[in-house]
């Protein structure tokens, strides 16, 4: 946890910034994510994390694999699911928290949620839950910089539920026209809400074609295999470096809680059993624990006891922002326009 | 003794094109974008020429794409950029909403801060006229203005044009600068170089004592033309009101008049049902500022504007129908109005120059 000022003399988690991309790395990233959305659905029917929470848990592969490539002088922008993405790319965990309770010191200073996170500090310039909408913002990010001749990565996370927005091909189209190098993440879990991808796309419809056919460059692969991630991720950047464009990466995923809130809903059947097997098999932190510990087993022991202290620390500061300060009635329009 | 600035005499039109050349030469975070800025007619001639001055990067055409446009331009002014993005008509700009309304107008506000300003004007041509029709004609003006974190100007005069775009461009907060087609064509004296023209402040563009007359833009011309007859002719002074800025709206200034001649007339191109004329009435009535008349709103009917010139000429609310308002409200001169000078052109046209088509 990069949580406190002063960390223990041994980090028990990887710091997210440089996580680099040996596969030990990438785990304890994962688990660290895990833990803190784990204790957020634990902790959640407590009733004081008073907002919708949009879990990403069994999603932690891509938000890790992809921000292992990223400085922190690069963007990352995300939608309603962004915890993960947040916390990957360096996100103050005390911060993202504090926004969770409404309290005054979180992120938004309680005036988002959990769907409105956002750590410029950390390179993550922010989360809204309108799907599709940080898209053409994170261009305008990636021009800007483009303009100023930076080298820095803009990365924007969606879900495949994005790509039926109009919003997505206008800035699929903008970006190849105006030649702008950005990076679209797109999470393919195969559900918006509770609606699978049949009703919503055709069955000849062809991403990979429908994207390069704008002049995009486009790569897929398993978003629940980390290595497969950042591999592939590592691909996307070399190839859009050799020619500045934008690329479209592909991770077919699954989530293992509900869209919105702190518990699995597999009791609604909207997901066949034979699917729910599938999945439960490829969990991205066994697939991970399961290649580290093969090789080497007294890795078991050294995981059990980071995620042991992982837990402890993110209690510590659930207890820290429960203690904390709420916004003052005073500040409610504050900051409508700007000063 | 206060210095004088030059001036130049100008078109509104040429006004925004100076203002706009102002802003690309002094802050080369400056960038124009929208479809058909560098084209031949160069947005009604408010564009024309700057490609070639400032470069095809920073005076950008683009994909229709308004809601992409949009975000891109809020994320580029995130970034450091100053960015304008036009429209040649408001009806276009509704293909952009979820980003004007759900993204620049909060982004400050929604991340406390945190998430820094969002300094983009966007700019909206309200059409008029030659059949223009129900969806090359909306003002939609209160709509934008009922959004909260949005800047809503509306310049009527080509000095205010320039001065107001240079410090819209110049704000933090997202501005929607609104350009009624018809003051396009309309010439006035125009500060050269740098002006900025206070953006949050009503002007009183006419003195009197008997009647405030709030209105903006095209229908401040209007206004000021019932103004010279009603005082010529019926001894009725009007005090015009140009509201300029109807987000956020500097009320003093209407509030002083209305204590003064105690009968409030607002005059508004847009619909009457929840739109700005109402607001401006019930901020009065709720200030308790003693009225000798109950106030009146003069509005757009609440239908579309349809495109027929029979049709249109009793959609729009002319100059005579604010003359007859006004002499109801000051209780004299009604006879008169059988005498308000006719409109020397088609009711379809600002002026007998205007060719069409838009």
């Amino acid at each position: 946890m990069t949580v406190s000022p002063k960390p223990a003399t041994k980090r028990v988690a990887p710091k997210t910034q440089h996580a680099g991309g040996d596969l030990r790395s990438l785990f304890l990233e994962m688990l660290r994510i895990r833990v803190v959305e784990r204790r957020i659905a634990e902790r959640y029917k407590e009733q004081e994390m008073r907002c919708p929470v949009h879990l990403s848990i069994g999603q932690e592969a891509v938000a890790v694999g992809v921000c292992a490539h990223l400085k922190k002088t690069d963007k990352a922008m995300s939608a309603h699911r962004s915890h993960g993405h947040y916390l990957a790319k360096g996100g103050n965990v005390r911060a993202m928290i504090a926004e969770l309770y409404g309290r005054a010191d979180g992120c938004c200073g309680g005036r988002g949620g959990s769907m409105h996170l956002i750590d410029r500090a950390a390179g993550f310039w922010g989360a809204v839950p309108i799907v599709g909408s940080t898209l053409p913002i994170a261009l305008g990010l990636a021009l800007a910089d483009k303009r100023r001749g930076g080298d820095e990565i803009t990365a924007a996370f969606f879900g495949e539920g994005a790509t039926e927005e109009g919003v997505f091909t206008e800035t699929l189209n903008l970006a190849c026209v105006l030649g702008v190098p950005m990076l679209f993440v797109c999470e393919n879990n195969g559900y918006s809400v509770y609606t699978p991808l049949k009703p919503r796309r055709s069955p000849n419809f062809d991403f990979e074609n429908y994207v390069r056919s704008h002049g995009s460059l486009f790569f897929s692969g398993d978003g629940n295999d980390v290595e497969d991630v950042y591999r592939v991720t590592g691909k996307a950047l070399g190839a859009m470096r050799a020619q500045p464009r934008p690329c479209v990466v592909e991770f077919a995923t699954w989530r293992y809680y509900e869209h919105c809130g702190p518990a699995q809903d597999d009791h609604l059947n909207y997901r066949s059993e034979a699917e729910i097997k599938r999945w439960a098999k490829r969990d991205p932190l066994a697939i991970a624990r399961k290649r580290l510990t093969a090789a080497n087993p007294k890795l078991e022991a050294e995981f059990d006891a980071v995620e042991k202290r992982c837990v402890q620390e993110i209690d510590a500061v659930i207890e820290a922002v429960r203690a904390s300060a709420r916004p003052s009635p005073a500040t409610l329009q504050r900051g409508v326009f700007a000063p | 003794m206060s210095r004088q600035p030059q001036t130049k005499d100008m078109t509104f039109v040429e006004a925004i094109r100076d203002a706009t050349a102002v802003c690309l030469q002094r802050d080369p975070r400056t960038f124009v974008i929208g479809l058909g800025v560098p084209d031949p007619k160069g947005i009604f001639g408010t564009t024309l020429g700057l490609a070639a001055e400032f470069g095809a990067d920073r005076v950008l055409d683009a994909p229709l794409s308004e809601n992409a446009l949009t975000g891109l331009v809020i994320g580029a002014a995130l970034n450091g950029m100053r960015p304008i993005l036009t429209h040649q008509r408001v009806d276009f700009a509704l293909l952009s909403l979820e980003q004007i309304v759900n993204q620049a107008a909060k982004w400050f506000y929604m991340f406390d801060g945190r998430g820094g300003t969002v300094p983009i004007v966007i700019r909206l041509v309200i059409g008029r006229g030659w059949g223009q029709g129900p969806q090359h004609a909306q003002s939609l003006s209160s709509w934008f203005a009922h959004i909260p974190g949005l800047k809503v100007v509306a310049p009527a005069s080509p000095a205010d044009a320039k001065g107001m775009f240079i410090a819209s461009v110049e704000d933090e907060s997202p501005v929607i600068f609104l350009e009624h087609r018809w003051l396009h064509g309309m010439r006035g004296p125009v500060p050269t170089g740098y002006h900025r023209a206070a953006l949050e402040k009503c002007l009183v563009a006419r003195k009197g004592k008997d009647v405030t007359v709030v209105a903006s833009a095209h229908m401040l011309i209007e206004a000021m033309r019932a103004a010279d007859f009603a005082s010529a002719r019926a001894g009725i002074e009007m005090e015009v009101v140009d509201v300029r800025c109807l987000n956020p709206l500097d009320f003093a200034t209407i509030a002083e008049s209305v204590r003064k001649t105690k009968r409030l007339l607002v005059a508004d191109d847009d619909s009457m049902h929840c739109g700005f004329a109402g607001e401006v009435v019930a901020r009065v009535c709720e200030s308790g500022i003693q009225l000798a008349a109950p106030p009146v709103r003069v509005t757009w009917p609440d239908c579309p504007s349809p495109s027929s010139a029979a049709l249109a000429e009793v959609f729009y609310p002319s100059d005579r129908d604010l003359f007859v308002a006004v002499c109801k409200l000051a209780g004299r001169g009604a006879e008169l109005a059988t005498e308000f000078p006719k409109r020397p052109c088609p009711v379809d046209v600002p002026n007998l120059e205007f060719p069409g088509p838009f």
